[in-house]
């Protein structure tokens, strides 16, 4: 053979590989989606209540929440970082909002439409504020993104304690809880419209813009993107920022769903979230995930979760349940990037 | 003419080390200049100056006979030099078109689309594939992941990669040391086609054999200092090994 027909020959074999590789991926995301199927249909089978419109309204109504911090925590995570500081901040937002309108707004009954917004966007701002405060620490000052938004639970959590003593606060305008409670031709939640709207929109951030490109570049290989000059320091200051304004949106929803602002309302979400992130495909180590991916790993957690309920096992496994599921993810992911890099 | 790149009288120290001293140099467009000398020679020191990552105590850098000073390596990449570490900067997991557009993302036409930063992933890939093919770079596919590619392969990638985005210097360190014989050769011969778009090459490299079969003239360098700056006749193994273990020492001769 001559040199060139070998070097043809090692192009053919390396497209192949291409071509093999990229089917993988798609089989990748196909999988996922096989087990969320496989899990409903198991769930229906067992239980006649678990495809109906009461269980739809209510599984989608819980998984609005951690679906939008799963979104933003996609980020996140793509970035080779990670946020366990979002349920807490969904938390303390959502009892802030709560807080601004019964107290800035006393006595606003009806529809109090200028307490409303203010509530909303006071929930939003904290959530924000968290974000940045995160992003700050960890782009600017170094401090590993564990050890940052494990500080920031903690402060988040306290802080939304503090503001009425560990108790709920549901002195808020009614229309709220209208909002919240108003299903769109009987079937579609309105939160569960705004979510999906988000989320949408994130998924195209993530896919299809250089914001999304960056995220995944920075969790790749931070140090290629700064030796090509681009500013890593902001656009990871951007993603934590992204993941807060989630979780205020979501403690948003949830106090408008609960008609309350609870200060506890997103303690277990962040266990799901990130569990979902990473049963829906991306790397805790960085560099890959998209927010499909996110979606159907956040369905398989509320089908999981309600599903349990429904065939009459305790709710405390549910708990139990994601824990395994999440570790389980993990040791997949890591043996993949195995298979990868071994060559 | 002056040339591309020239350093005068560079000297660089840490504290009371001198890692380079007195240094004067030049590279002409579409010129290779091999830089070689043993471990703590200054080839390091030399190739950090010249990207923008460290500055010198003493002595000035030229580019096209204009004094230059790089703050950060952006400034440098910014005046038209680009660097290829040895570890190539590559994004594994990115595909080659994420990777050959890292930080200069053609975003979308529409100016709506441009407002969210929307890439035009199209005529990205579109670009890579014709400058990988202008510098004669085959790469299997670009929407392959850069991880999945040959070292060779990777090599290619981000030499291309420099070479698209500069039109001045391109500095290489040790871009054949990991490879296979054939990787090799085919790196060397996107060396010599950089060179031949006019760009100035600067090698800095262990491989004598690459040395002897790319570069034009090459600089030895001993204790932070030019030991030789050989070409044509003088340009042999020997006469390289001889001045950088200091068994040959003199003047320079050009």
């Amino acid at each position: 053979m001559t040199r060139t027909e070998v070097t043809a020959q090692a192009h053919a074999a390396t497209r192949r590989r291409a071509l093999w590789l990229r089917g993988q991926a798609a089989i990748r995301d196909l999988w996922i989606g096989g087990v969320l199927l496989v899990l409903i249909v198991a769930f229906s089978i067992d239980s006649p209540y678990f495809l109906t419109r009461a269980n739809w309204l209510n599984t989608s109504s819980t998984a609005t929440e951690v679906l939008l911090l799963a979104v933003g925590e996609t980020f996140v995570i793509c970035a080779g970082g990670i946020d366990l500081s979002v349920g807490a901040v969904l938390g303390l937002s959502g009892t802030a909002g709560a807080w601004v309108m019964a107290h800035g707004f006393p006595g606003a009954h009806g529809a109090a439409a200028g307490a409303v917004a203010a509530g909303f966007l006071a929930a939003i701002a904290v959530a924000g504020a968290f974000g940045l405060l995160n992003g700050f620490l960890v782009a600017w000052a170094g401090i590993p993104a564990f050890v940052v938004t494990l500080g920031t639970l903690g402060i988040a959590t306290g802080f939304g304690y503090l503001l009425n003593n560990g108790q709920e606060i549901s002195a808020i305008p009614a229309s709220v809880a209208t909002f919240g409670n108003t299903n769109l031709g009987g079937w579609i939640p309105v939160p569960v419209l705004i979510a999906a709207v988000i989320t949408a929109w994130c998924g195209l951030l993530l896919a299809k813009t250089r914001f999304g490109a960056y995220a995944l570049s920075i969790g790749d290989s931070r140090e290629a993107v700064i030796r090509a000059g681009i500013n890593h320091r902001r656009y990871l200051t951007e993603i934590y920022l992204l993941s807060g304004l989630l979780a205020g949106v979501a403690a948003v929803l949830v106090m408008a769903r609960l008609g309350a602002g609870s200060p506890s309302s997103g303690a277990t979400d962040n266990l799901n979230a990130i569990a979902a992130v990473v049963i829906g495909g991306a790397s805790l180590f960085g560099g890959r995930g998209t927010i499909i991916g996110s979606v159907i790993g956040t369905g398989i957690i509320a089908v999981l979760v309600t599903g349990l309920v429904l065939i009459n096992v305790p709710p405390f496994w549910q708990e139990v349940a994601v824990g395994a599921v999440l570790i389980a993810a993990v040791y997949i992911d890591q043996l993949r990037n195995r298979a990868a890099t071994r060559k | 003419m002056s040339p591309r790149l020239a350093v005068r009288d560079l000297a660089k120290h840490y504290g009371g080390v001198q890692a380079l001293s007195g240094v004067t140099l030049h590279v002409d467009a579409g010129e290779v200049l091999g830089v070689v000398g043993d471990n703590g020679a200054g080839k390091s020191t030399l190739l950090k100056i010249l990207s923008g990552a460290t500055f010198p105590s003493a002595g000035q850098v030229l580019l096209d006979g204009e004094p230059v000073q790089f703050p950060s390596p952006a400034a440098a990449h910014q005046a038209g030099i680009a660097t290829v570490y040895q570890d190539l900067a590559l994004a594994g997991q990115r595909d080659v078109v994420a990777n050959f557009f890292l930080g200069r993302e053609k975003l979308s036409r529409n100016w709506l689309a441009r407002r969210v930063g929307w890439l035009d992933r199209r005529a990205m890939a579109e670009h890579t594939v014709s400058e990988l093919a202008r510098l004669r770079t085959r790469l299997p596919d670009v929407r392959l992941a850069s991880r999945d590619l040959s070292g060779g392969q990777r090599q290619a990638l981000a030499i291309a990669r420099a070479a698209a985005w500069t039109s001045r210097v391109l500095l290489l360190d040790e871009p054949t040391s990991a490879l296979g014989v054939e990787q090799q050769q085919q790196v060397l011969d996107l060396i010599r086609r950089v060179r031949d778009e006019g760009i100035a090459v600067v090698l800095v490299s262990h491989q004598m054999p690459d040395v002897l079969a790319v570069c034009d003239r090459a600089a030895v360098l001993r204790l932070g200092q030019v030991a030789a700056t050989l070409a044509g006749a003088q340009l042999t193994g020997e006469n390289l090994v001889g001045y950088i273990t200091g068994a040959m020492a003199g003047r320079d001769r050009r």
